[in-house]
């Protein structure tokens, strides 16, 4: 197991008014992301625990280009990671972005 | 006296060997290998019939056991390395010399025997490259082949997966070699004659059915939502502004998932009619959707599917089969087709380059190369123009005079940036290229290379080569869709940027689709059982695809 901590300012605010999501599964070749609207509207946090060892510099790669394109303000991500492929990272993160968009509970 | 008939007369002798053990053209199973003995001699060239699924396993395991003092060091001149009784051989001694095409499953234990020297290796080819040498340098003394019955005379009936068959007889018979059939049944008359009795010598009736291998079968359960994104990138980016309508496809998760997305993706799209109509394919079980709902008007194929007979029988419209109504498959004319008849390729692979080589070898395995490489090859010698083939010849070459331009056959690569265990698909450098140094190879085994691929899908995108100028333009527009594979993350994030602009590159936003619409819900089946359901209850799935 490796965790990994991430922590960007961001532009603006991720819209919607939902509190908490979960998306995705902890299985071999995916993973669950639980995004929380907890921290101040310019910060993003992502945390990672992962069953693949030594791809910090991927993940890093992975999480700077959706933060730079989703703008998730205000949101805290936790991930737990079941050595899921890059692109289904981005895909669950994405989702989960889309999942808390909505209003509502 | 020169006698100009000395293969003829030898070709008797080994026949007349072999009539001592038979009752007409019949001969016992328990008798074949004294057969093999008397008809096969040391340093013969041999066809032991192995095709990419119907295997001679009676007649692989009789040549096995044969008294290596009368036959020894045959030169095998086979498509498919398949079964384990076919590198057995070389383990005994019994054949030392060997050309082949294919070796799936038996892939890691060729490598190590060519390692270990057991194996003398004249070359791996393509299905249609060893079919030529059959009638030029490779022409088989003894053909050892599958049917499924077979009359008294011998004719023979070699059923759906008729595959390789007409084409080792003709090189064989027509040529003073002999031909040996193994059948599962001998019938007072074949349903049809595949193989006219003329051209067979000796027939034994094998206690068991050959061996047949479901090759084609994609369960819809496995197929990801990265595998939905990159096929609907496919269809809208590819399929659709072509108009592709005639075709092949490979085998892989990704093309299957662009078969079961034609009925509803690619039906919202209005595409129905327009693209995907004609085949060179294998009886995909995945294609069902489709031709229920009306896309596909006409499918030949190279070999059958365990599991479709039945549903082929009923859409004769769609497939060729015979007057007794069953498939009648052909490897041979199936690659001419694929090649010359067909405007598009696309299938995935193992390793891609920076110039666009794929290889489907890796340093401890040698799968061969099969019939992809005639697919996924431009034919040079294809005169008659189509809106595809025309279209992708003028954006490689804007500036020649019409009337005089060469069309490009569309060459697709398509596959998830990170394939199975997170390898990347792309590399700097071909596992092949090592392999064959270590191999002392003159060539490396490259599946499709870099100057016939047109287009590479992924999950980020499609980059179109044929619309690239220079090499550094292709590296950084295959680099532009390798994701986060070390190979993508090196890319100049401005040049990627400029291949964009021109349309170069594509990314799902620039053909309108959002990935998060990639859902296993576009799928027209979503599993075995509801490609079942699709067929009316006519396909029948080997045992291993059912759970239920």
């Amino acid at each position: 197991m490796e965790d990994l901590r991430f922590r960007h300012p961001i532009r603006a605010r991720a819209s919607g008014a939902r509190q908490s999501a979960i998306v995705g599964v902890v299985a071999s070749g995916n993973l669950e992301v639980l995004v929380e609207r907890v921290l101040p509207d310019a910060e993003c946090a992502v945390d990672i625990k992962t069953a693949a060892v030594g791809f910090g510099e991927v993940w890093s790669a992975v999480i700077g280009d959706f933060v730079e394109r989703y703008s998730p303000g205000g949101l805290k991500f936790s991930i737990n990671d079941g050595g899921a492929r890059p692109d289904t990272v981005s895909l669950r993160l994405a989702q989960a972005v889309r999942l808390i968009a909505e209003n509502g509970q | 006296m020169t006698s100009w008939q000395n293969n003829r007369a030898a070709r008797d002798a080994r026949i007349a060997a072999g009539a001592g053990l038979a009752r007409g053209k019949i001969v016992e199973a328990q008798d074949v290998t004294r057969l093999l003995e008397a008809v096969i001699r040391p340093g013969d060239r041999v066809c032991l019939e192995g095709d990419n699924q119907k295997q001679a396993d009676l007649l692989s395991r009789a040549l096995l056991a044969v008294d290596l003092s009368r036959v020894n060091d045959l030169h095998m001149v086979q498509s498919g390395v398949v079964l384990p009784e076919h590198l057995d051989l070389f383990d005994r001694g019994v054949a030392k010399r060997l050309d082949y095409a294919y070796s799936g499953p038996q892939s890691a234990r060729i490598a190590r025997m060519l390692f270990g020297g057991k194996i003398e290796l004249g070359a791996v080819h393509t299905y249609l490259e060893l079919f030529a040498r059959y009638f030029i340098d490779l022409t088989p003394h003894v053909a050892l082949i599958a049917a499924v019955s077979a009359d008294r005379a011998g004719n023979l009936y070699t059923g759906p997966n008729t595959e390789d068959t007409p084409t080792v007889v003709e090189a064989t018979a027509f040529k003073d070699g002999v031909v040996i059939a193994q059948v599962n049944e001998i019938v007072e008359t074949v349903p049809r004659v595949d193989i006219p009795a003329d051209r067979v010598h000796f027939i034994v009736k094998a206690d068991k059915p050959f061996f047949v291998e479901p090759l084609f079968t994609r369960d819809p359960a496995a197929i990801t939502e990265g595998q939905i994104l990159t096929a609907m990138l496919a269809i809208k980016g590819i399929y659709a502004p072509y108009g592709v309508q005639r075709l092949n496809h490979g085998i892989g998760f990704s093309t299957a998932a662009i078969e079961l997305l034609l009925p509803t993706f690619g039906e919202r799209l209005g595409l129905k009619g327009r693209i995907a109509t004609h085949f060179a394919l294998n009886p995909h079980p995945a294609l069902i959707p489709a031709i229920e709902s009306g896309w596909v008007r006409q499918i030949h194929s190279f070999g059958s599917e365990v599991g479709m007979d039945d549903y082929i029988r009923a859409r004769s419209d769609v497939y060729f089969t015979g007057p007794d109504g069953s498939l009648r498959s052909n490897r041979a004319f199936c690659q001419v087709a694929g090649l010359y008849a067909c405007d598009m390729f696309i299938g995935s692979t193992l390793q891609i380059d920076l110039q666009g080589n794929s290889s489907t070898v890796t340093t401890s395995r040698i799968a061969g190369f099969g019939g992809a490489p005639n697919m996924g090859a431009d034919a040079r010698g294809r005169r008659h123009p189509s809106e595809p083939w025309l279209k992708a010849g003028a954006e490689a070459d804007p500036d020649s005079p019409a009337p005089l331009r060469r069309g490009r056959k569309l060459v697709v690569q398509i596959g998830e940036t990170f394939g199975d265990k997170n390898v990347p698909l792309f590399v700097e450098k071909l596992d092949a290229i090592e392999l064959a140094e270590r191999l002392k190879l003159e060539l490396a085994p490259v599946m499709i290379y870099g100057d016939d691929v047109t287009h590479i899908v992924t999950e980020e995108g499609v980059a179109n080569l044929l619309l690239c100028r220079t090499a550094q333009e292709r590296e950084h527009a295959i680099r532009g869709v390798a994701g986060y594979t070390d190979v993508g993350r090196r890319r100049d994030r401005g040049m990627v940027a400029r291949l964009r602009e021109r349309g170069v590159i594509r990314r799902p936003e620039d053909l309108g689709i959002n990935p998060l619409d990639a859902d296993r819900s576009l799928l027209a089946a979503r599993s075995i059982k509801d490609l079942v359901r699709w067929s009316g209850g006519l396909y029948a799935p080997p045992s291993k695809f059912r759970n239920w």
